[in-house]
């Protein structure tokens, strides 16, 4: 049994460097994920995760690294977004939605230019898990710790920003600066996990973690933490599925990761309405702490 | 601060002696007055009550004060800078508080944000912050639900929630939108000796209410419609004739 379950990973050299590069996209999603999901930010960086298309398709013309592409489009999709909520007439949605539609047929009419279209396109959307070098590795690295570093001295402003923007601003942090930030926090998780795990899938990797933990902690760091947690032992079961079933590395871990989150939101519901047939809301509260620990032993 | 305190109009020779003090302000949004011609003296400790109905602007003047919306025309000081200058000195409750329903908080940790203003980015909590609000959460009876998730608690509770973030912050000026709004009787009550002892160490308050009994204890009351029907003590300002001007529409003149 054990054998089936590590021997993988230190038998192949290929598999720890993608079991590695997939728990640093893991942290990185955990982290921009939990502000993500908080502040509801999840079609804002949808469209930024699809905005890095083009640029990736040009680097990848070019012969550049692909990185740089991505950044590149990045920056141009953070730009659009932030003028276009902030400008326009329209809903945020709409004109997101529009942006995003745009820059994704942009990037896949510049691929198709390339000779491997078909290839270059799902290697764009998937991602390469098992391609993974060492330079990238670094290069995640610092990303990781970049993104934990910011969200760590911006806690304060961060927090307000997702329970209410006004209290930001009655607080003393300026609203505008901050939510770049947090943009760019995004936006760096993204780059940096793209070639792990494709610019599809790792909107997966930034909502399931995030989401899953959401329902089950009552703190935001617990939160982050669980995001992370969550989101390693997907990126590991995931590895496992696909080399034992010869599957798709990113597409399993993402897979596993939603999975994970589907069946934590059927037991949350199931012991919510257990809850809410026991009598009104306030004894309710005070039964959450009472009864979690019977919970426990059911399962 | 040597001379003459106990006088409404005295103090009038130095502006920092107000707490809040507006000359002229039109208030409104995009340029565009929602109530004009505002003038204001609250002194520290005073209590300025805002009432009206809903769009009769009272939510405006307290965002403008608060620093969220820019006068549109006119002069206004708050802790004798401009709105907005002194977050750690102004404490500001909107009047529908978030209730995110994804956010993993607990009430004490709401509260707790009421501090951040004092804190900035970096600062580490102080014994300070936390015997701040401590003090918030049991002068609003928050105590018995602090560690419940905030998406857990009644509506009620949540304001008392709100209300505990605010006074947390041991503001100078405390600009609070309808208050009392969902509070029970018991609510209410907990809430009017806070804004008591706020008042007694010299905080200024100024509250939005549909209540005309809250704005008894007012110093200085502000009858709103889109535009002043009348300012002034609560027993020159509350007068039938008053409310009926404000509250029963607009053939009253």
């Amino acid at each position: 049994m054990s054998g089936w379950l590590i021997e993988p990973f230190t038998d192949n050299e290929w598999l720890a460097r993608a079991l590695l590069a997939g728990v640093l996209v893991a942290l990185a999603c955990a982290v921009v994920g939990t502000f993500v999901v908080l502040r509801g930010l999840a079609f804002v960086a949808d469209a930024l995760a699809h905005g890095v298309l083009p640029g990736i398709a040009v680097a990848v013309l070019l012969g550049w690294p692909a990185v740089l592409g991505a950044a590149a489009g990045t920056v141009v999709m953070m730009g659009g977004v932030s003028v276009i909520t902030r400008r326009s007439r329209l809903s945020g949605d709409t004109a997101i939605g529009l942006l995003f539609a745009g820059m994704l047929a942009l990037g896949v009419m510049i691929t198709s230019k390339s000779r491997s279209f078909f290839g270059d396109l799902t290697r764009i959307f998937t991602g390469d898990l098992f391609g993974v070098d060492a330079t990238e590795l670094l290069w995640q690295g610092i990303a990781v710790l970049f993104v934990m570093g910011v969200a760590w001295v911006c806690r304060r402003p961060f927090l307000l920003l997702s329970l209410e923007p006004e209290l930001a601003t009655t607080s003393g942090f300026h609203v505008c600066r901050y939510e770049n930030l947090l943009l760019l926090i995004v936006a760096v998780a993204i780059v940096s996990s793209f070639q792990a795990v494709g610019t599809l899938l790792v909107f997966g990797m930034l909502l399931a973690p995030a989401a899953t933990a959401a329902l089950v902690t009552r703190r935001v760091g617990a939160m982050m933490a669980v995001a992370a947690l969550v989101g390693s032992v997907s990126v590991y079961a995931g590895l496992l599925l696909s080399y034992h079933a010869d599957l798709a590395g990113g597409a399993s871990v993402v897979a596993v990761a939603v999975g994970i989150f589907l069946v934590t939101f059927a037991v949350t519901e199931v012991r919510r309405s257990v809850g809410t047939r026991r009598g009104t809301r306030v004894s309710h509260i005070e039964s959450a702490h009472t009864h979690g620990g019977q919970h426990g032993h059911h399962h | 601060m040597g001379t003459t305190t106990d006088g409404t109009t005295e103090a009038s020779g130095s502006p920092s002696a107000w707490a809040i003090e507006a000359v002229a302000l039109d208030v409104g949004y995009g340029g565009h007055a929602v109530v004009e011609q505002i003038e204001l003296a609250l002194r520290p400790g005073g209590l300025l009550c805002l009432i009206g109905t809903n769009g009769s602007g009272k939510s405006t003047l307290l965002k403008t004060l608060a620093g969220l919306v820019h006068p549109v025309a006119g002069e206004v000081r708050v802790v004798g800078d401009a709105p907005g200058a002194q977050p750690a000195r102004v404490g500001y409750l909107s009047q529908h508080p978030a209730s995110s329903f994804t956010l993993p908080l607990r009430a004490a940790d709401v509260v707790a944000m009421g501090r951040f203003a004092h804190l900035g980015l970096l600062r580490r909590v102080r014994p300070i912050d936390r015997s701040a609000c401590a003090e918030a959460i049991e002068r609003m009876g928050v105590a018995a639900f602090a560690d419940a998730p905030l998406m857990e608690l009644s509506g009620g509770q949540r304001q008392r929630v709100h209300l505990a973030q605010a006074l947390a912050r041991q503001a100078d000026v405390l600009l609070l939108d309808e208050p009392t709004a969902g509070l029970d009787i018991e609510g209410r009550e907990t809430f009017a000796r806070a804004v008591a002892a706020e008042r007694a160490r010299g905080c200024a308050v100024v509250m939005s209410t549909h209540d005309i009994d809250d704005a008894e204890t007012a110093d200085l009351v502000l009858l709103l419609a889109g535009r002043i029907v009348a300012a002034g003590p609560p027993e020159q300002v509350l007068t039938p004739e008053n409310l009926r001007a404000s509250f029963g529409g607009t053939g009253v003149h």
